[in-house]
Parts: C-alpha cells; sequence; structure tokens
C-alpha cells in the first residue's frame, strides 16, 4: 500500500482528553474518487475523527497523511490551502455577509488575495463570476444577496457545501450535511453531493442508512472511537456485529439514532 | 418603522456632504479652528481604532501607545532638525506601523480578555518610558521646541489654526479614503469573515492569525498618523498622549460613534468633542458630570452608537 494510492490516510490516530479516549487507534484510508460513509452511534467519535483530520483538534498519538505528506502537524488553514474542505454539522457561516460575500470570500483566501489591501473588490470580477456560476450549481443563485442569517435553514445547509466548494478541494469532508434538513429536502442535497466532480475525494457522516447505502460506495462503522469495521455496503449490510451497535442491543446506553 | 432608502450613488453624495460640511468650518467657525481640527484628528484615531476594533475585533483599549508613539516619533523629528511635515507623518506611519507589527504578536494570540490586559500594560509601559526619559521627551512638561516648516513650503503654521485646520483636513481625509479602500479589498472581506467565524475561516484556508496582525499594524501606523498631526498642528507633545485616559476616551468616541461602520469614529469624535466643548464651556467646574449622564444617555438610547441608531432609519441599497 503507496501513499500515493491514497489521498487522506490515518495511522493508529487516537486523541485523549484527560482520562477520556475520544479517538483510539483509527486506520482510515480515503482513495482516489472515493465516496466512503462514516457511520456509527451518537458519540462515537465521528465529528472529533472529523475535527482531527481537518486541524481543529491535535492528536495525542498517530499520524495522519495526505497524499505523501505528514499533515498531523500542520495547522487547519494550511491543510485546507492544500485541498482539504469540510462543511459543518453545525452552521458555520457568515452570518452578516450575503451568499455571494460568503462564496467571493472563500474564492478570494484560496487565489491567496486574503492579503491584497490596495484594491477595491469590485474590482476582483473573475472572483465574482465564478462565485455566481458556483451559486447556480447549488441553486442559491436567487438569493445571492440575501443577508446569510436571513436564509432558511436548508439553504444554510447547501452554503455549507458551497464554502467548502469554492476551496477547489480534493478531499471533501461532509459533517452530517443533513441535519436537520427536513426528509424530503435531504434527497436534494445529496443528489448535489452525488454531481460533485467524480475526483473529490469524499467522506461523510449521515445517519439516515437509506441515504448511506444510497450514495456510499465504502462504509467505516465507528463505535466508541475505534473502527468496528469498514466494507462495502452490502458487507456492513450483512455485518452481525454492526446490526447489533444499530440496533442498540450491546451499547443500550447510546441512543439509536438511525431513522432507517 | 419606514426606512429611508438610499441607493449607492446617493450614499456617495451623503458621504461627499459630510466632507464638504467639514471643510465648510473653515469659513464657518473660523474661531473654533483649533478644536475642529482636533475633532478631525481624534476622528482619525478613532477609525483607526475601529479597523483593529470593530473590523478585526482585535479588543484593546490601549490604542494611546501608537497615538502617543506617532506623536513623539513627529515631534522629536521635528525637533532634532527634519521639519518637513508630510514626511514627518510618513515617519511615525512607519514607526507606528512596524511597532502595531511587533505588538500583534503577542496581542493576536490571547483571548479578549489577555489582549485587553496586554495592550493596556503596553500602553502604561510606552507612558512610564516618556516619563523616565524626560531628557528626551520632556517627560510630564511635554515635549517643547517642535518647530514644523511650511506646509509645502508655502503655508506656515499661524496663531489662528487655519493652517492647521487645512493640513488636518487634508491629511485626515487623505488617510480615511486609505482605509475606506483597505476595509473594501479582498483583506478588508477577510476581516468581516473573521469577525463572523474564525472557525469556518481557518476552514477555507485563511490563516487567521497573519491576517489579524496585518490588521492591527495597518491600525496602528493609521493610529500613528493621528497622534502625529496633533503633534505638528500644535507643535507639542503632552505624556497625556501616550497615556491610559486617552485610550479610554478614544474607545469612549468610536463606542458612541458606533463600531464596525467606517464612520462611526468620526461621526463619534465630532459629537463627543463637540458637546465636551460645550459642556466645559457652559459648566467649568462640574463638565465631566454632564458629560457622564450624557454618554450613559447617548448608549443606552441608541444600541450600535449613533451610526447604529441611524442605520436603523436609513437602509442602503446594494452595499457595495
Amino acid at each position: 500500500m503507496t501513499n500515493t494510492t491514497h489521498t487522506l490516510r490515518t495511522q493508529d490516530l487516537g486523541v485523549r482528553f484527560g482520562a477520556f479516549q475520544a479517538v483510539a487507534d483509527v486506520n482510515l484510508s480515503l482513495e482516489p474518487g472515493a465516496r466512503q460513509a462514516l457511520i456509527g452511534p451518537n458519540g462515537a467519535g465521528k465529528t472529533t475523527l472529523i475535527n482531527l483530520l481537518t486541524g481543529v483538534l491535535k492528536p495525542t498519538s498517530g499520524s495522519i497523511h495526505m497524499g505523501g505528506t505528514d499533515i498531523t502537524r500542520l495547522p487547519g488553514d494550511k491543510r485546507a490551502r492544500m485541498g482539504l474542505a469540510r462543511t459543518f454539522q453545525i452552521n458555520t457561516l457568515f452570518p452578516s455577509l450575503t451568499p455571494l460575500l460568503s462564496v467571493v470570500l472563500a474564492i478570494s483566501e484560496r487565489e491567496g488575495l486574503g492579503a491584497t489591501w490596495w484594491r477595491p473588490l469590485k474590482g476582483c470580477t473573475a472572483v465574482f463570476d465564478e462565485a455566481h456560476a458556483l451559486l447556480r450549481t447549488l441553486k442559491l443563485d436567487g438569493l445571492a444577496d440575501v443577508p446569510v442569517a436571513e436564509l432558511a435553514y436548508g439553504k444554510q445547509r447547501l452554503l455549507e457545501i458551497a464554502l467548502a466548494l469554492a476551496a477547489k478541494p480534493r478531499i471533501l469532508l461532509l459533517d452530517e450535511p443533513a441535519a436537520g434538513v427536513p426528509q424530503d429536502e435531504s434527497g436534494e442535497l445529496f443528489e448535489a453531493i452525488a454531481a460533485l466532480p467524480a475526483d473529490i475525494s469524499v467522506l461523510f457522516i449521515e445517519h439516515d442508512m437509506k441515504l448511506v447505502f444510497r450514495f456510499a460506495r465504502r462504509i467505516s462503522v465507528l463505535v466508541g472511537g475505534r473502527i468496528l469495521t469498514e466494507g462495502t455496503p452490502s458487507d456492513i449490510g450483512a455485518d452481525p456485529r454492526v446490526r447489533e451497535v444499530y440496533l442498540g442491543s450491546s451499547h443500550l446506553h447510546h441512543h439509536p439514532h438511525t431513522h432507517a | 418603522m419606514k426606512a429611508l432608502n438610499l441607493s449607492p450613488a446617493q450614499l456617495r453624495i451623503a458621504e461627499a456632504a459630510f466632507w464638504l460640511a467639514l471643510a465648510s468650518s473653515f469659513f464657518l467657525l473660523p474661531d473654533k479652528l483649533t478644536l475642529m481640527s482636533q475633532v478631525l484628528i481624534f476622528g482619525l484615531f478613532a477609525v483607526s481604532l475601529d479597523m483593529a476594533l470593530g473590523y478585526a475585533g482585535i479588543l484593546t483599549v490601549g490604542h494611546a501607545a501608537f497615538f502617543g508613539a506617532g506623536a513623539y516619533a513627529a515631534g522629536l523629528l521635528a525637533k532634532y532638525g527634519w521639519s518637513e511635515p508630510f514626511s514627518g507623518l510618513v515617519f511615525a506611519l512607519a514607526v507606528c506601523g512596524a511597532l502595531g507589527y511587533a505588538l500583534s504578536y503577542l496581542v493576536v494570540r490571547g483571548a479578549d480578555l489577555t489582549r485587553l490586559m496586554i495592550t493596556i500594560g503596553v500602553c502604561v509601559l510606552l507612558y512610564e518610558l516618556a516619563n523616565r526619559l524626560s531628557g528626551i521627551t520632556g517627560g510630564t512638561d511635554g515635549l517643547q521646541g517642535v518647530v514644523i516648516a511650511p506646509v509645502l513650503g508655502l503655508f506656515e503654521f499661524d496663531l489662528y489654526g487655519k493652517t492647521a485646520f487645512g493640513y488636518a483636513f487634508g491629511v485626515v481625509l487623505a488617510m480615511f479614503l486609505l482605509v475606506r479602500l483597505v476595509l473594501r479589498s479582498p483583506f478588508g472581506l477577510a476581516l468581516r469573515g473573521i469577525h463572523d467565524s474564525r472557525k469556518r475561516m481557518t476552514a477555507i484556508g485563511s490563516p487567521v492569525e497573519a491576517r489579524l496582525r496585518m490588521a492591527y499594524a495597518f491600525s496602528a501606523a493609521v493610529a500613528g498618523v493621528a497622534g502625529a498631526l496633533l503633534a505638528q498642528t500644535t507643535q507639542f507633545v503632552g505624556i497625556e498622549s501616550i497615556g491610559f485616559n486617552r485610550s479610554a476616551e478614544v474607545l469612549i468616541i468610536l463606542v458612541l460613534g458606533g463600531t464596525g461602520r467606517l464612520y462611526g469614529g468620526m461621526i463619534g469624535a465630532i459629537v463627543y468633542m463637540l458637546v465636551h466643548d460645550w459642556f466645559a464651556d457652559m459648566n467649568p467646574q462640574y463638565w465631566m458630570f454632564w458629560l457622564g449622564i450624557f454618554l450613559i444617555a447617548a448608549v443606552m438610547l441608541g444600541r450600535g452608537g449613533i451610526m447604529g441608531a441611524l442605520s436603523r432609519f436609513v437602509r442602503t441599497g446594494k452595499a457595495r
């Protein structure tokens, strides 16, 4: 197994908060163009794992590699500039900006314009054109000039994805992209995700098993901070241990969170 | 509530009118020119604070450190032989920009309370330094013997403050336009982003601390120019220029005018200084008492300062 076949790979990754081992011995690898789901009961450490991958949290053990580079100690913004983008489970947007300016900001940072102080933003027409085009692909173009704080919740979820895509990522980590979105709209949201360029590697956390089995080509199951098992949707669907976890028979204290 | 709608073109006219009104005080208030120069200078100082506080979100109560450093830089330069005013401003700008950038490594890292303490600490430290080095700075007597050459070699600084006003007006307007340009640049947008969500800025690849350091250095440089202007137009540097009181005063001016709104600092300075002057005339002994009441009333009635109150009546169409 060489580094170049995997765009993102962790080795024995773990983090401990005091006496609590939140994530332990995670060996995860994401192939180019992956559509991989990360599932597991509440409190399994899924978001913590994403936070480790993106540099929000520092691991206490193990390492993270992107392509051939060890990124374990790199700050989050550097990882993002290398092509690692994410969305947040809880909307983390720019409430006082408009969707257009939010996306313009993300593109301008990607293009290294963030320190440009000597010319007006208005003059950056290429950035605005790209922002309009991106909003159009996510059907947000009609809301380009509405303050983000006034957008409907579902639209804010789409903007989460728009901001991640504006970075033109190689790897995209989606933390419950459809969380809180009504079921009929969550399908739409995943259609947008399915339509992403094939060469982007996507890892997504999702609780809705119907969506997971429809869109994932590979599934990793995280339980108690450890990878329980990993495989194709049919492997996972047939795995008695996964069924046990999700039926709650051995983890009654975890509230089963499946809508399937 | 019916709000007045202003298009971008109308907004530009309102801006021009604002500066024309300020300029007209040259003719309308000929015996208040010294006060008006100070209004302009403190307005610029408050605008510089707004860059750090209102836009970058860096809580600082020590901004007089840069105002005072700029004043001493320009004052000392003039006292020891280089009296051309514009190069004095550039010198103060460079000194304070560098000082701000160096201190930004201390200030930007911490959380709000840490920043508060560090900025106060630095300001107090510089005050004591100015006090100790009285051989150079004149200590509590202030820096005297500052001689400034005529502006452009033509306009000598006169007793009535005519040249001082014209010079201050030109420089403040130019610096204000520079700040406006910076805040409307991609860098300015990044600052708004950081103000809204640091977490998201990091996630889109923005080196947040580097952006904040730059904003702090910028803000320090502009504050330095304001201080230099005061030194040059009054041909004197009082040690209170660098004191904690001045830091608190400029904070009051900005909060009164409204933070994060570009014009908040200018409007705040106009209202604060004029009310200050009016109360001091009316009641020379207890004017501070009335000023205190005025400030409490103003902040309680108008959330977001004067500009905040205004924005509830006037809507600007597609801004920027």
